[in-house]
């Protein structure tokens, strides 16, 4: 029988959830390297028993663990993240220029076809690729190198390449996003880049609609529709149909248009999920009320999905990279908060059920379907 | 013989228990005893120092003899007392970390 393998990072180390395709009953497995920051950890689609994690910690740095067991034993393998040539500055807090400094892996990204394969974005806003397994890691230094990289600055959580998009059509393109500069693609396999940012408009820059300089917190797309993008950005919800090229604001009704996560459904390309949160400073809920928001229509008409999700008193927050969703024929929808629980939906996100509660604050959630 | 005390998530990455005895040719140095440390286990590199520079990472602290030498030059011989194996040398992470 199908199942599913959730794996949740935290700020206190990695747990992985497990439950046949009903996803009712499930075993919870970790801390997984108890104490390290878990950012974000992955699985292959080419081998879903290869999984890579990026763990860290302020006391030792950065590590990369892989597994070829599903989780079951891991090994660490390369954590030398080097800027190609000398790095440069980027702007400071305040504006000022700043040296270019490497802080941690946000997210790892591994190729649709080669388990050996894998993209890692970094803080220091980067982009570095593996080829043998996650053993050495270069810079692919088109994309801070291609000019606008003096212009980029801070988000809250820092300067991150926290966002990869593999294009499963064509090997050439990827889409990756950065905060604070916006989104990027390349449609060479990495060498070039440029912005793509027509349509975003932010009120915390100088020029609202710059090339560069907007604080995107999450990009998604659909495998079978990769030219058409949707973006939670700091504030805005956004869709692009022609990949990237120009963006519209599809935020429509939602009682906030400020988030973090976006996704889209497996099956239904025009079917998409966010969590609304207060405002940029307030990271809650509006009302203290959990709610999923999905639009059928890629945007514009959002329904609350609140069934089995606190409706009072829940000051959580879902990050940008805490949600994700499975590839069964009922759809499973997932997500982590803040406040370390993480909810499963088996029906799309009509009704909701908690996976695990308590945990170390939740970084990131992804879930493998498994044969 | 040196001895190395790792901090508990260092001894869990190099899956060690207890304390490291590591060989240094030659008078002892924060720098020799981390290049052998390294040598025999790999997976700690660029966890104490800079993979590239070398330098202590800000984090990390260097104890020995109840005296800190987090800020002694790396080829400054280490005391008598951890060169002769009476003193472990410890790597300790700063009580602001974590």
């Amino acid at each position: 029988m199908s199942g599913v393998r959730v794996l949740a990072g935290t700020r206190k180390g990695a747990f992985i959830l497990t439950a046949d395709g009903k996803r009712e009953r499930w075993d919870v497995s970790g801390p997984h390297f108890g104490g390290w920051e878990i950012y974000h950890l992955k699985g292959s689609p080419a081998d879903p028993a290869r999984l890579y994690a990026s763990q860290s910690n302020s006391w030792f740095g950065q590590l990369i663990q892989r597994s070829d067991d599903g989780g079951e034993t891991w090994e660490p393998v390369g954590n030398q993240f080097r800027y190609d040539g000398v790095p440069g500055t980027h702007q400071w807090y305040d504006g000022t220029p700043h040296p270019w400094e490497f802080a941690r892996v946000w997210h790892l990204e591994p190729s649709l076809t080669d388990p050996d394969t894998v993209y890692a974005g970094v803080e220091d806003a980067a982009l570095f690729r593996s080829v043998d397994g996650g053993q050495e890691w270069h810079e692919l230094p088109g994309l801070r190198g291609h000019g606008s990289g003096p212009a980029w600055q801070p988000g809250g959580g820092g300067m991150c390449l926290h966002t990869i998009v593999l294009d499963p059509s064509d090997p050439g393109r990827i889409f990756v996003a950065i905060s604070a500069a916006g989104a990027f693609r390349t449609d060479d396999g990495g060498k070039t880049w440029r912005p793509i940012n027509r349509g975003l408009r932010s009120e915390g820059i100088p020029d609202p609609d710059a090339e560069v300089g907007h604080c995107v917190h999450r990009i998604a797309a659909h495998p079978s529709r990769p030219g058409v993008l949707f973006m939670q950005k700091h504030w805005d919800v956004m869709r692009s149909d022609d990949a990237g090229e120009s963006w519209h604001e599809v935020s429509g009704n939602l009682p906030t248009d400020f988030g973090f996560p976006i996704d889209v459904h497996p099956d239904e390309p025009d079917t998409v999920y966010v969590v609304p949160i207060k405002s940029d400073s307030e990271h809650y809920p509006p009302e203290g009320k959990l709610r999923v928001y999905r639009s059928r229509t890629g945007g514009n008409e959002w329904e609350p999905l609140t069934n089995g999700l606190p409706q009072s008193n829940c000051y959580v927050n879902v990050l940008r990279d805490a949600m994700a969703v499975d590839s069964l024929d009922s759809c499973g929808v997932y997500f982590g908060t803040t406040g370390g629980q993480v909810y499963v939906s088996a029906d799309a996100g009509d009704s909701w059920r908690l996976i695990v509660r308590d945990l170390p604050a939740v970084l990131s959630v992804e879930v493998q379907t498994l044969p | 013989m040196i001895r190395v005390v790792l901090p508990a998530h260092l001894r869990t990455l190099a899956r060690v228990d207890g304390e490291v005895e590591l060989r240094v040719a030659g008078q002892a140095t924060q720098r020799l005893v981390l290049d052998a440390l390294e040598e025999r286990y790999p997976m700690l590199r660029g966890t104490i120092r800079d993979h590239l520079s070398g330098q202590r990472r800000a984090f990390v602290r260097f104890f020995a003899c109840e005296q800190d030498l987090s800020h002694e030059l790396p080829d400054t011989p280490l005391p008598d007392a951890v060169a002769l194996g009476c003193e472990p040398f410890l790597v300790v992470g700063a009580m602001a970390g974590g």
